[in-house]
């Protein structure tokens, strides 16, 4: 098993060691290691089919490893129940992926007050703090539309505010400009890392894009299911 | 970028004394290099010579700095047509990094960790620009985004021939 990698100072808020996943006769991942601290944007690159997306499934907690482990503030994410695990991905986790991840039927406000309505907290305080959000990621004048009536930009943004309004401490990010322009790719990079930064939350970024990449604070390349760790920090 | 060109643009606005064409390309487009004085008065006076700018007045007290510079219309005729005409694209055949790869895989060394520590190195700058890209004016983010296109083209570069390293270990070595 590879030791995870941590660059020095810090204490870290998610692990993930040694982990194997096959799909089929396909290895996946074949013992990947990484360690993210609070706070800290990490960029995770390699190749299409490399394995970076199903690292970020393991470590959120969506995909369960064949063999190694994922630790989360110290408790293993890896030997949790589905209704625990859910439980951290619902409170303790953000989600932004390329697309399709809006609900079509309610508006932006309410999309991205949902998070906060299934965690029982009421409607206007809910859609007060959605509110506050949308105005974050600039967005404040889709809140009345539909997904459908909006482009693909403001809808990243509106997936970020909604990935962010529960104070998550990891907010996982699966190609988020993936589909879009470099220009709106680009707002949607300074929206996302700045509003991280100012919460503290983490954020585990998967990309092909060098540029994307531009925005973290460190690299973590998976090739052949494998993690290649270089020093280089910010 | 022809600095002739550019001073020929500036003064397009009117006349102007060295310094101040030197200031104010500097501000435009020095940035990370500006420009020297024996560099600026080389300049003008080649386009003096050439009759693409003239003497619009020297102030008493001599020296360079003294004379004010205009643009003559075979200098305007000489920018238009120098913003009409594409600038020769650079492949960057055979550069180091390509003789740094073969020479590693002909002498038996890993080349993939070259890769790697390059492909570091090349985000490791990127990282830096998109950081004065956010914090910079709209000039500052387009020239940040020049840099970091190019940056990216390296990159892809690497990753595409970290993928075909044993493919190049049977040619270069059969």
């Amino acid at each position: 098993m590879t030791a995870p990698h941590t660059p020095a100072g810090g204490t870290p808020l998610l692990v993930g060691e040694g982990l194997c996943k096959a799909f089929g006769p396909t290895a996946a991942l074949d013992g990947a290691s990484v360690a993210i601290r609070a706070g800290e944007v990490v960029a995770i690159m390699g190749p299409s089919g490399s394995g970076k997306s199903t690292l970020l499934h393991c470590l959120a907690g969506i995909t369960r490893p064949d063999s190694g482990r994922v630790l989360y503030q110290g408790q293993e994410v890896s030997a949790m129940s589905d209704s625990e695990r859910s439980a951290l991905r619902r409170t303790r986790f953000g989600f932004v992926f390329q697309f399709g991840q809006l609900v079509p039927e309610l508006t932006c406000l309410e999309n991205v007050a949902l998070p906060l309505r299934l965690e029982r907290v009421r409607r206007r305080e809910a859609e007060r703090r959605a509110a506050e959000w949308l105005e974050r990621l600039e967005v404040t004048d889709v809140a009345g539309k539909r997904p459908g009536e909006i482009s693909g930009g403001q809808g990243q943004r509106v997936a970020v505010a909604r990935a962010l309004v529960t104070g998550p401490q990891v907010v996982f990010a699966d190609e988020p400009t993936g589909a879009l322009d470099s220009l709106n790719g680009e707002r949607v990079m300074r929206l996302l890392t700045q509003a991280a930064r100012e919460t503290r939350a983490a954020v585990a970024l998967v990309t092909h894009e060098a540029r994307v990449a531009g925005y973290s604070d460190r690299e973590v390349v998976v090739r052949d299911g494998r993690t290649r760790h270089m020093e280089h920090t910010r | 970028m022809s600095v002739g060109q550019a001073f020929l643009g500036l003064l397009e606005s009117g006349p102007r004394h060295g310094y101040d064409l030197k200031k104010t390309y500097d501000d435009r487009f020095g940035h990370a290099r500006p420009l020297h004085y024996g560099q600026v008065y080389a300049t003008l006076s080649r386009l003096l010579k050439d009759g693409l700018v003239e003497l619009d007045g020297v102030e008493p007290g001599g020296g360079p700095e003294r004379k004010r510079y205009a643009v003559t219309s075979a200098g305007v005729t000489d920018v238009e047509k120098w913003l009409g005409s594409a600038e020769k694209p650079e492949p960057y055949l055979q550069n180091t990094l390509y003789t740094k790869v073969v020479l590693a895989v002909l002498t038996g060394r890993p080349a993939a960790g070259l890769l790697d520590v390059q492909r570091a190195e090349h985000l490791r700058l990127m990282r830096e620009l998109t950081q004065r890209k956010i914090t910079g004016d709209l000039a500052e983010q387009l020239i940040c985004d020049h840099a970091l296109f190019h940056l990216e083209a390296d990159l892809r570069w690497l990753e595409l021939t970290a993928a075909r390293l044993d493919d190049l270990a049977k040619v270069v070595r059969p």
